[in-house]
This record gives C-alpha cells, sequence and structure tokens, in this order.
C-alpha cells in the first residue's frame, strides 16, 4: 500500500485533522447523470464524534452522497474533504477506506463458512498479502481488539458461532464490527434496521448511539420510528439539495420537510 | 469447526495425527512387504498390482491440488490435465534420455526423431538427461503456465462457468499442439518404451516398489502442505473468497494475489503427480490433455467430497478403482457408471462420500435417542 504518492496527502487513520472542529466537509457538490442532478449544489459538514441521521425520500440523493463520500462516485463540482486536509475526491475507494472510512451496506455481507471470529480476524489491519497471510499468527493485540469489537456488538458469546446461523440483526452488527476492526474514524451506514426485530432494532439504537463520541457515525434511514430513537441532528434530503437540518422536532415541525416527507 | 483463538488452527488434533501416521506406515510397509511373501500365499501381493495402486496414488495427488482450488476457493479448473500432463512430460523427457543408445535406432537421439530424420536435438530437449533438471521441470513448467495462464484471468475478474470453459479450451488446444509431430514430443504416440529410471531398470520389481514408496510420500507430503494452507489464516481468506469475494475485497485484500497463490501451487502439485505417474505406466502421450481427464478429475473431488482434503484423496482412489474394475468387467458401461456416479452424488450427497460419515452418525444418534423413549413406552404398556 503506497502511502504517499503524487503529492497527495494520505494519512493512516488518526491523522484526520479536525482541529477546526468537522471532520467531513462538502460543498458546493454537484453529482449528475445525463442531465438528472442527483446531487444538486449541496453543502454537508459533520462534526467530529456526531451521529447524524439522513432521511429523505427515495430519490432524494442519500445513496449517491454515500458513493460520493467513499469514493465510488465522482462529483461534477464540489469539494469533499476529510479533516481539513484530506481531498477524498482524489483519492481511490481502498485509499479512502484506509484513510479511516467505513461503509456498510444495507445487505448484511459477512463470510457465512466461517465463524464470528474468524470473520472479525479476516476483517482486523493485520497484513493481508500471500505469505503474511500464509504464516499469520494472531498476536494478542489482534485478539483484545476482536474481544472488545465482539463485546461492542454484542455477540461476545457469539465468537465459536457460524456466521451463517446467526440471525438477520446480529448478521448486521457483525457487519458493523468488521468494519470497527479497521479501527475507522467515520462510519456510514446504510439503512441498519431493514428487515430487524423490534429487539433488534433498539439493540441497534444502543449500539449506535454507543459508537457515537468515539467515532462519527452516519446514518441513512426510512425508518422514522428509529431515527426517533437515535438522532440528536436530522439532515433531511430532497432533489439532491438539504431541505432541512436540526434537531428531529425542529425538523418534524418544518411545514417544507412535512410537505415532501413526513407528512405523506 | 474451527477453534475460536488461533490464527493457525491446529493442522490436527492428536488424534487426527496418529491415524495418519499409521494410515502411511500401512501404504509404505504393507504393501512393499505383502509384495516380497511368496507368490502361492494369499497374503501376496501381486507384482502388476503396484503400478497400479501408484497411479491411484498420483491421482489422489491430483484430486488434493483441485480441492485446493476449487473446494476451498471455489475456481473450477477443467484444465488440470493439462498441467498433469506438463508434468509427465517433462519426466518422460528424462526417461527418454536415459534410454541412451539403446533404442530401436540405436541412436544417441530419440527413436521418433531419428525417425522425424532430425539430426539433433531441439534445444527444449537439452538438459533433460539430468534427472534433477526434468523434476525441477516438471513443477516449473505446470507452474509458469498456470501463473500467467491466472494472471490474466483473475486480473480480469473471469469466473465461474467462464474460467472453467477457459481452462477446457487451454487444455484442448495444447493437446493439438502435443498432437503434432513438428511439436517435437513424439506427436500422437507419445513418449515411451522408457527403459531406466536413475539407473534403476524400470522392469525390475523393485523398481516399481521404489516408485510406489515414492509417490506415498509425494501424496503424504502433498496432503499435509494443502492442511497447511487452509488451516492458515491464508485458508481463510481462500474461503472467504468463495463465499463472497467483493467482501473480501472490500476488506482491503487483493484477491488476485491469493488466487494466483493456490492456483498455481495447485497446478505445480499436479505436475509432480504427473511426474510419478509416467514412469509407474511407461507412457505419456497427448491423450492425457483429452478435455474429457480434466472433468475426470473434478468428479473424483465432487464424489469424494468437496472442501475436505480427505474427501478429495479417497474420491480418486473410489472412482479410479471402480473404472478399473468396469473397464475389465464391462468396459462399454463405464461412461455411463461414471456419469450416473456422478449425478447421484451431486443429487443426493452434495457433500461427497465423506458426507456418509457424519450422516451415519447423526442417524446412530437419532435412532439411539428413539430407542430410548421406545423402552419407556413399552413400559407404560406393560
Amino acid at each position: 500500500m503506497k502511502q504517499r504518492e503524487g503529492g497527495r496527502h494520505i494519512a493512516e487513520p488518526g491523522q484526520i485533522d479536525t482541529t477546526h472542529g468537522p471532520i467531513l466537509y462538502l460543498e458546493n457538490v454537484t453529482v449528475s447523470f445525463d442531465g438528472f442532478k442527483a446531487l444538486d449544489d449541496i453543502n454537508l459538514y459533520l462534526d467530529d464524534g456526531e451521529l447524524r441521521c439522513i432521511i429523505g425520500p427515495n430519490g432524494a440523493g442519500k445513496t449517491t452522497l454515500m458513493d460520493v463520500i467513499t469514493g465510488k462516485t465522482r462529483p461534477d463540482t464540489g469539494a469533499v474533504f476529510l479533516g481539513n486536509t484530506l481531498d477524498l475526491t482524489a483519492m481511490r475507494e481502498h485509499e479512502i477506506v484506509n484513510a479511516g472510512i467505513g461503509r456498510k451496506f444495507q445487505k448484511p455481507t459477512v463470510f457465512t463458512q466461517h465463524t464470528v471470529f474468524a470473520n472479525l480476524e479476516l476483517a482486523s489491519q493485520g497484513g493481508k498479502g500471500v505469505w503474511s497471510t500464509l504464516f499469520a499468527k494472531l498476536s494478542g493485540a489482534e485478539r483484545d481488539q476482536i474481544e472488545s469489537v465482539a463485546d461492542t456488538i454484542g455477540l461476545r458469546d457469539r465468537l465459536p458461532t457460524m456466521a451463517g446461523s446467526l440471525s438477520h440483526g446480529e448478521k448486521q452488527w457483525l457487519e458493523i464490527g468488521m468494519l470497527l476492526m479497521q479501527d475507522p474514524r467515520l462510519l456510514l451506514v446504510d439503512e441498519p434496521v431493514a428487515g430487524m426485530t423490534h429487539q433488534e432494532v433498539e439493540r441497534t439504537a444502543e449500539l449506535l448511539t454507543g459508537l457515537a463520541g468515539t467515532h462519527t457515525v452516519v446514518v441513512v434511514e426510512h425508518d422514522m420510528e428509529f431515527v426517533r430513537l437515535i438522532a440528536r441532528k436530522v439532515t433531511v434530503l430532497h432533489e439532491g439539495r438539504v431541505l432541512a437540518e436540526g434537531s428531529m422536532d425542529r425538523v418534524q415541525q418544518d411545514p417544507r420537510v412535512v410537505e415532501v416527507y413526513l407528512g405523506t | 469447526m474451527l477453534a475460536a483463538g488461533h490464527s493457525r488452527n491446529p493442522m490436527h488434533t492428536r488424534g487426527q495425527w496418529l491415524v495418519l501416521i499409521v494410515v502411511a506406515v500401512f501404504g509404505l510397509l504393507v504393501v512393499p512387504v505383502l509384495n516380497t511373501m511368496p507368490a502361492d500365499s494369499l497374503l501376496h501381493f501381486p507384482d502388476f498390482l503396484i503400478p497400479l495402486i501408484g497411479k491411484f496414488l498420483c491421482y489422489a495427488i491430483v484430486a488434493l491440488a483441485m480441492d485446493l482450488i476449487w473446494g476451498y476457493t471455489g475456481i473450477l479448473s477443467l484444465g488440470h490435465g493439462v498441467f498433469f500432463a506438463l508434468g509427465g512430460y517433462a519426466m518422460g523427457m528424462y526417461l527418454m534420455r536415459s534410454i541412451g543408445t539403446e533404442g530401436v535406432y540405436a541412436s544417441d537421439l530419440p527413436d521418433f526423431m531419428v525417425f522425424l530424420d532430425w539430426k539433433e536435438l531441439p534445444w527444449f530437449w537439452r538438459g533433460f538427461d539430468r534427472f534433477a533438471f526434468a523434476a525441477f521441470m516438471a513443477v516449473a513448467v505446470p507452474g509458469t503456465l498456470a501463473f500467467v495462464f491466472g494472471w490474466f484471468a483473475f486480473r480480469s475478474r473471469i469466473k465461474g462457468v467462464y474460467f472453467a470453459i477457459i481452462t477446457q479450451a487451454m487444455t484442448f488446444a495444447l493437446m493439438l499442439l502435443f498432437f503434432r509431430n513438428n511439436t517435437g514430443f513424439g506427436g500422437n504416440n507419445g513418449l515411451t518404451d522408457f527403459k531406466r529410471i536413475l539407473g534403476f531398470s524400470l522392469q525390475e520389481p523393485s523398481t516399481r516398489v521404489g516408485l510406489y514408496v515414492a509417490s506415498v510420500l509425494a501424496l503424504l507430503g502433498t496432503y499435509l502442505l494443502c492442511r497447511f494452507i487452509v488451516c492458515s489464516k491464508l485458508g481463510r481468506v481462500l474461503a472467504a473468497i468463495r463465499d463472497e469475494e467483493g467482501r473480501v475485497l472490500f476488506t482491503g485484500y487483493n484477491t488476485v494475489r491469493h488466487k494466483l497463490f493456490v492456483w498455481t501451487v495447485s497446478a505445480m502439485l499436479c505436475g509432480m503427480a504427473g511426474a510419478l505417474y509416467v514412469p509407474q505406466v511407461g507412457i505419456i502421450n497427448p491423450s492425457e490433455m483429452v478435455p474429457a481427464n480434466s472433468i475426470e478429475m473434478a468428479i473424483w473431488v465432487a464424489v469424494g467430497g468437496r472442501g475436505t482434503l480427505i474427501g478429495a484423496a479417497l474420491g480418486a482412489l473410489l472412482v479410479n478403482g471402480a473404472k478399473s474394475w468396469f473397464t475389465v468387467a464391462a468396459p462399454e458401461t463405464w461412461l455411463y457408471v461414471l456419469g450416473g456416479l456422478f449425478i447421484v452424488v451431486t443429487l443426493f450427497l452434495p457433500g461427497g462420500v465423506v458426507s456418509l460419515w457424519r450422516r451415519i452418525r447423526t442417524f446412530r444418534e437419532q435412532s439411539a435417542r428413539r430407542a430410548d423413549e421406545t423402552p419407556a413406552a413399552d413400559g407404560s404398556n406393560a
């Protein structure tokens, strides 16, 4: 892995400069597909350690926003910075992952034929080449990290279980755990509670609110109950723009939001 | 079941090591010892069977190699026959050179070259009069071919059926190439009429026992190497590639390298098996590269049990044992039997023959539980 190349500054996790407050800046970002503006001159700032919910009707640009942050989609115009120094638009996807942004997709993908322990181990930051995996020995530090992540996601006593036999909710937590193994600063979580039982939704809410503070967490979610449960600050997207931003109560009373989203 | 807590899972429990050692000692000693019994004794192991068993052991090595890439990594190769044959050709070239001037034409050149009116040894035959060089090439040539082929295929993200079809095309193309007399490997007839290996006559029973013992040791070594790989973290990366490659990429692994590594190792093991096979059967020709041969190799693994090393080796022994019997007893039925076997296993025993063991155990446990309940029922009746 090349850490520095072509004058770009690619920091290791933990080297993100947040001295001016926000950990993520999106300024005047526009993305269009064949003339359709998925994101239209959008501005978004995330404070270090906050838990932010992003809501909006279908086609509001939520997924495109995630894609821009993770480097999957390049913005036509605008700036995307992690901390003050890292220009995400100039970095490749795996560089962004290594810079400390982890993304959880909607559909849980875990290694079903492996134990929970092995899933976390494979996701850890240790050597990933052929030889380093062939002769890998688990260090005490790695084991500690696996166990503490397992504690965080509530799967400590499921470590020897095959991931394939976990429930849907447990798989989602395991996948969040796999992200945590990479020690990310910013977690992007796409519809984490889709298809979960009521108890699972509550535990997911605890998990995500618990992660906030030490991590910055962005949750894209349709489930308004869940958003109410966790959100301190909500951003409402509509047609590629930020329609409203603020606490859940304030956003809910905004007549424009009621009209396009909550009211329907 | 993977024990939580070790990056390297222990390769075997103490009991499994014991079984392995017993099997190895059995394989190494029993056949040679029984072979020395007087010919009229019931226990006598006939000479002609020794190379046959040796041949099966070579196939078992191929099955292990195949399982590494297919069973554990999920990449179905239908071209492993090529790697096997190339290893065989490398050894065949050495055996041809060691005939010396005892050929039909009493020339220093192999007979087929005299027949083609060639005056000197082609450049790519040089060095093959040395055993060590031939042994090295038997592994290096298949390894290099696999590396180059895999490099392009894996980088282009070719997988699944497309990969299998391309490997079939590869074996077919090389077969056509080797069929040509001008290619310089004896064309249609291949390489045969071998006289000796390392100075020992190939006709001598003791040489055959020696080759048999070498095959047992090679199989054992192959098994341990494969076991070492699949029990490492690399083995778990491979299984993760098989089950969810996109996620492995997203976790930061460059899967091309892992696939290329195991693919090349697999090809090299096949080359070694081919090199052991040729002196025992006495011939190598392009028919070893027919596409059907490579498909049969996949069937061995499927029948024995994909993703279990023991199963793959067992499958090779079972299918080839059955083949030897059927092709003598009822030759015209063999292909139907093979096809039928494949269908039955795929439909009813997707875990292969080794999964029978687990099934029987579950069945026993269930019937034992039922047996526990029955007396109580009887008691209430009485």
